[in-house]
């Protein structure tokens, strides 16, 4: 087991290295593709009134002449070692892990990240443990009670769950229950967990449940058809054979069954969530990675878009590889001997 | 009374294409310590009826009527809470294919623990001790261990093993085996069949054993009911069906049976056409479109459904030709071939 | 809607304009009318809910983040209008609803420059007593150092580069970082401690506007950190930073080093001012109209989606105003490319277009804007209207453009590209309604987007590629610095800042006489000659058909429920965050 976890640990070092690669790349090909030069790079970063001198003296500062291995490689080392970069006022130094310094906020990456971080990992955590309940419970009694006014019904809301945009959900959650009826604050009102709990539950509630609304159809829907299956496999006409109660049958049984896959499928959601809450924290103006994204990429502002890719790329990773242990834990014909 | 009293057991299904009639009419018992042999093919209804005696069919799907008497309680009325009590505690089911049956996420020993504490009260390492009796008596080598293994982890027939330690945990007095060997080898087979044997000899316990092959039977029952369309058309002991059978059925279902013990001269002797559809059973005698002396009765086959009548000293069977016919065909067709 | 409505509204429109071109040369029409009657447009020209209370807190929202709250290092206008609560500038525009603030008075200075040498030198006297949020004394040489510091680029790359041309810098000034110790004394010298002359390369006579922009608020060199001065900006204005979050918001309380005798044109009202940033923008109208939310300090005006919620319910279009902003929305006609260089070709577009379709591609009359006919709009003083090619109800007249086609050679009309902004969709809108309306005539667009951040650098002003790539027409756009002829114009018809390197808003402008003009009105030192200077410039484009004129642009706007003294200053096209208050 432990020679498994190591194994999936590098792979999982070597796809971070790809991603940082590929990402890294594409940010460099595309826009000389479409006939960038450095100096039309460099522009991006010294506004509208720039003369030529200084555009050629911050594509300089920035590298941009140097072959795209060499800034590949400038960048990659600053992750371990830091890096320094040469404005006009001095030297600023970009301590490691240093993920890219934003020559349009003038600040390094990585603090904003760590900042907002704990942000979507609150809405994630919220929404996740709402969604998942939500959506067992409804997806199970649906599955018992298959074919009646119940489940059409519980299908039904899912569907449009499912199909209705989160920006479209989140603003009119926001424009009724926040400002018409004043019974959640509204958006922006975000209030850090350690600074206080309560609040921050409370400012974070409405996005909980318009996300977990979003999700949990989905999960209900996979859940009922995970457990249509489940029940009619042979292990539960044996614990029913048992004399087990029905109840038992269904959630001990029953749902341990079709849970795994489903909880497959959650540390997946989880992980992309982390890096791609982008509406819903557009929509509800929390300041967390999506947002940085958007801001990253309204501004063309590479190294925020860099920084984020590569969180969420992590996160990703990560979560493929716990759910990978979790299955060997919870499923025991896949451990390996 | 029997120990086990089935009277006129229906069990249809209502469907979309139709009413299934799986058993129509069904009657026989079962004392403890004897075994009865349920011989028939798919959709004969065998499994259907254990599984009305288990009552383990979905409330609302199937319409029960007739009667079922285990040790005096009646079954068929019964409520849903009175015969899940039973179940697993008084009456007991083995499957056909152990590793789809047993929860592949717990260990054998849980679910073997689970089994017991449903109907006892006690604490885990009492069941847990248990367990490994139970393991242990089943021919399981080394329990202690295996009892932490997981169904997948056991080779065929230890895993049929496990199951049957399971379905005796709480020492039922009526075991129903559903083709318990049908998944398994030859050899293991032999090992099963014995295994049962030898609980039902200590546990004084009533065993049915269903299956479609007669081999399985010729070892363990006592008697055997042969079914066909949901209902019994033959039912008499082993004896009498091996070696006098009476229904063309029986006798297309001994030339279908390689036997070890003849030349292989003669081809096997397949029943012609197929199995009936259970929603548009045939008129009259079920079996009389696959019947080669059907046209020896007169039309009767074509008409009237035969009785299950009593040919002497218990034998049973249910068919419109007269015991000379009968006795002729067996002579002549039948009997130089087997 | 129907076209005696838009017939009707078009009069009244040209009446407004006219009355405002009327009243635009140095006189003040009423200004101090007020009301507290909530009516569309109640803070149009007039103050609504005038008071003077002191108190509350002010809440504004932003839906991106302004480019900085540093001085030397910004070029919103609504950073214009926020950026005076926290500095003073050495002039300013009055502060008064109506074309009273086109007026321009001293504010860090007692008041306007004086200019000697042939308006070649420029002598500020700043008011005395001045102190910073700290105590310190303002003097002359931090308004020094603050000019020098806004042309260090690499550090302070936004904001405007007039100081950066126009004054007399020494040879190898790269801005005050990397020149630190360079003597400026050519380009600014300070005689005391109260006194700044600004030497210029050439004759400028509207000095006054550069000394008013954010450049000229003071930066005490001993604190000045760069890049980073934005974290903490110190205060000359009556309010100073409690807090600063990049990206996410600050908090302003009372400056009380802030001497309120020392400045008429500041009523400092609300004890705090909260601003938070990257919010989302419908989420910004729903709260501005459940009053959870003051202002939208962009001043871009209401999303689409509210847009129609507030002209159609009569309580909300109460609340709302409408101002014409000195935004002008066109389309450059490129004589470099073929058969542009036909002045009966390009008379064709003008005869040929629809510029209702145009009006509807931005969004409309409310949100989109006036039909405009020349270049200047209504609010810069001494503008003129005038239309040199009328089309029946602005919807282009074929005869007359088919009649041009055939005149410039091309009778059946002839093919060629139109450019737009990407990220732009009401530029896509408007290129498609001129492919559509021009089909009609024979002349074939095709659409060409490109990405805005090297619009001008790399595509549509960029001269060689205009050449190469056929691009006849460019979507363009132009929002004046302040609101004067200068502001308005240089930067859109002088030939002289279109470079072969590309970068210049004009791509298509190029007559000799025209700069003469400018270069001109650019020394005249008595206003009403300058202003007929202007006119006479826009007249001259017009002639050459190398500007299509589309819109003066409009926004819509909602006031916040619990506001005093709301206007909309005409020199930044929004309201006036300056003189806000709490009931």
């Amino acid at each position: 087991m432990i020679a498994y976890i190591i194994r999936r640990l590098l792979a999982a070092a070597g796809t971070l290295f790809v991603v940082s690669v590929l990402t890294f790349g594409i940010f460099y090909m595309f826009p000389r593709l479409a006939g960038a030069t450095p100096e039309t790079l460099a522009s991006r970063y010294v506004g509208r009134s720039a003369t030529a001198e200084t555009v050629k003296a911050t594509a300089n500062a920035l590298g941009f002449y140097d072959p795209v291995t060499v800034q590949y490689w400038h960048w990659a080392k600053g992750i371990f070692v830091g890096a320094d970069y040469n404005l006009g006022t001095g030297v600023e130094h970009c301590p490691a892990p240093c993920l890219g310094y934003s020559f349009i906020s003038r600040t390094p990456v990585w603090p904003d990240l760590l900042d907002r971080f704990p942000v979507t990992l609150s809405l994630a955590i919220g929404a996740s443990v709402l969604w998942l309940a939500g959506g067992l419970a409804v997806g199970v009694l649906s599955a018992l009670r298959r074919g009646t006014v119940l489940d059409r019904t519980a299908m039904m809301v899912a569907l449009a769950g499912v199909s209705m945009p989160i920006f479209w959900t989140g603003l009119m959650a926001l424009s009724f229950f926040s400002y018409r009826w004043g019974l959640f604050p509204g958006g922006g009102s975000y209030v850090a967990f350690t600074e206080n709990p309560i609040r921050w539950a409370y400012a974070l509630m409405l996005p909980w449940i318009t996300l977990a609304f979003l999700f949990s159809a989905q999960y209900a829907r996979l859940t009922r058809a995970g457990m249509l299956e489940t029940m009619n496999e042979d292990f539960i006409r044996t614990a029913r054979a048992k004399g087990l109660v029905e109840r038992d049958v269904v959630v001990k049984h029953g749902l341990r069954a079709a849970l795994t896959p489903i909880l497959t499928i959650f540390g997946l959601d989880f992980g992309l969530l982390i890096g791609g809450a982008v509406l819903t924290e557009n929509v509800f103006s929390l300041n967390g990675l999506g947002k940085y994204a958007v801001i990253g990429i309204s501004d063309q502002d590479m190294p925020k878009i860099m920084g984020v890719t590569l969180v969420a790329a992590f996160f990703i990773v990560l979560s493929n590889l716990v759910v990978d242990l979790l299955y060997a834990f919870v499923d025991p014909r896949v451990r390996l001997k | 009374m029997s120990f086990l009293e089935v009277k006129d057991l229906r069990v249809h299904f209502p469907t979309d294409d139709g009413l299934v009639k799986s058993v129509d009419g069904l009657s026989f018992h079962l004392d403890r310590g004897k075994t009865l042999g349920i011989v028939g093919e798919s959709g004969s209804g065998k499994s259907v009826t254990s599984l009305s005696i288990m009552g383990l069919h979905k409330a609302g799907t199937a319409r029960i009527s007739g009667e079922i008497f285990l040790d005096g309680q009646e079954l068929v009325g019964a409520t849903p809470d009175e015969v899940r009590a039973l179940r697993g505690k008084r009456m007991a089911m083995i499957f056909q294919d152990p590793l789809s049956a047993m929860h592949p996420f717990y260990t054998v020993g849980h679910q073997i623990i689970e089994a017991y504490r449903v109907h006892n009260q006690v604490s885990k390492q009492v069941a847990r001790k248990h367990a490994i009796e139970m393991l242990d008596r089943v021919g399981i080598p080394q329990p202690d261990r295996r009892v932490d293994a997981y169904p997948h982890q056991f080779s065929g027939g230890m895993r049929q093993r496990a199951m049957i330690a399971m379905a005796l945990s709480c020492d039922p007095d009526l075991l129903i085996a559903d083709e318990p060997t049908t998944a398994l080898d030859v050899t293991v087979q032999a090992q099963i069949l014995d295994l049962i044997r030898d609980l039902q000899r200590e546990f004084n316990s009533a065993v049915i054993i269903i299956t479609h092959d007669l081999g399985v039977v010729a070892e363990l029952a006592d008697d055997i009911q042969v079914m066909y369309a949901g209902r019994a058309i033959e039912y008499g002991t082993a004896e009498d069906i091996f070696d006098r059978p009476q229904h063309p059925y029986t006798w297309g279902l001994l030339g279908s049976m390689p036997r070890i013990d003849q030349e292989r001269t003669e081809r096997l002797i397949p029943i012609k056409g197929t199995p009936p559809s259970l929603i548009n059973v045939p008129s009259g005698c079920a079996f009389h479109p696959r019947c080669n002396y059907a046209s020896l009765t007169g039309g009767a086959s074509e008409s009237e459904v035969p009785e299950l009548l009593d040919i002497g000293d218990g034998h049973r069977v249910a068919c419109h030709l007269t015991a000379e016919q009968r006795r002729k065909s067996w002579e002549t067709d039948i009997k130089p071939k087997l | 809607m129907n076209a005696r409505r838009k017939t009707v509204i078009a009069a009244l429109s040209a009446l407004a304009l006219a009355l405002t071109a009327c009243g635009g040369s140095g006189g003040s029409t009423s200004n101090s009318g007020s009301s507290s009657k909530a009516e569309f447009n109640a803070a149009m020209n007039k103050v609504f809910n005038a008071s003077d209370k002191k108190g509350g807190t002010i809440k504004y929202a932003d839906e991106s983040a302004p480019d900085s709250v540093d001085p030397g290092d910004t070029y919103y206008g609504s950073q214009w209008d926020m950026i005076r609560n926290w500095g003073r500038s050495l002039t300013m525009f009055k502060v008064a609803p109506g074309d009273a603030s086109n007026e321009l008075v001293g504010d860090l200075a007692d008041g306007l420059g004086k200019a000697s040498d042939n308006a070649k030198t420029w002598t500020y006297k700043l008011r005395s007593g001045l102190k910073y949020e700290d105590g310190t004394p303002i003097t002359s040489k931090d308004v020094k150092y603050a000019v020098e510091r806004s042309t260090a680029k690499e550090v302070h790359p936004d904001g405007p580069a007039y100081f950066d041309t126009m004054l007399n810098w020494p040879a190898g000034w790269k801005g005050a970082y990397l020149s630190k110790g360079m003597n400026t004394d050519s380009a600014i010298t300070t005689p005391d401690d109260l006194t700044i002359v600004f030497h210029l390369k050439a004759p400028f006579a509207g000095f006054d506007y550069l000394a008013m922009t954010p450049q000229t608020i003071p930066v005490p060199q001993a604190k000045d950190t760069g890049a980073k001065y934005k974290e903490h900006v110190i205060s000359s204005g009556p309010y100073k930073f409690d807090s600063y979050q990049d990206a996410k918001g600050y908090v302003l309380v009372r400056n009380d080093q802030w001497d309120q005798s020392t400045d008429a044109n500041r009523k400092a009202l609300p004890d705090r001012i909260e601003m938070s940033m990257n919010v989302n923008a419908e989420d910004i109208d729903n709260r501005i109209i459940a009053g959870d939310l003051d202002v939208a300090v962009t001043g871009v005006g209401v999303t689409p989606a509210t847009q129609t919620r507030v002209l159609s319910d009569p309580n909300l279009k109460a609340r709302a105003d409408n101002p014409t902003l000195g935004r002008f929305q066109y389309v450059s006609i490129n004589p470099t490319v073929k058969p542009f260089d036909n002045i009966e070709c390009r008379k064709a577009v003008m005869y040929g277009m629809d510029k209702t379709a145009y009006q509807t591609a931005y969004g409309g009359e409310f949100a989109g804007g006036e039909l405009a006919s020349n270049l200047m709009p209504p609010v810069i003083p001494g503008q003129q209207k005038f239309n040199m090619y009328e089309t029946p109800d602005s919807k282009g007249d074929e005869a007359k453009a088919k009649d041009a086609l055939t005149k410039c050679g091309f009778p059946n009309g002839f093919s060629t590209n139109i450019t737009f902004r990407t990220e732009r969709p009401k530029e896509k809108a408007a290129a498609e309604a001129f492919q559509q309306s021009l089909a009609k005539i024979g002349i074939k667009l095709t659409p060409k987007g490109f990405p805005r951040k090297d619009y001008f650098s790399t595509y549509a002003g960029n001269p060689p590629y205009v050449v190469k790539n056929n691009l006849g027409l460019v979507v363009n756009s132009w929002g004046a610095d302040w609101n004067d002829g200068f502001g308005f114009l240089s930067q859109i018809v002088d030939s002289r800042v279109i470079r072969d390197t590309g970068g210049s808003s004009n791509t298509s402008v190029r007559i000799p006489e025209v700069d003469k003009l400018l270069d001109q009105a650019s020394v005249e030192l008595d206003k009403s000659k300058r202003e007929a200077l202007w006119v006479e410039i826009d007249k001259k484009v017009m002639e050459q058909a190398v500007i299509y004129p589309g819109l003066w642009a409009k926004t819509l706007m909602v006031r916040g429920q619990n506001l005093t003294n709301v206007f909309v200053n005409d020199q930044y096209g929004m309201y006036d965050y300056l003189s806000l208050g709490k009931p």
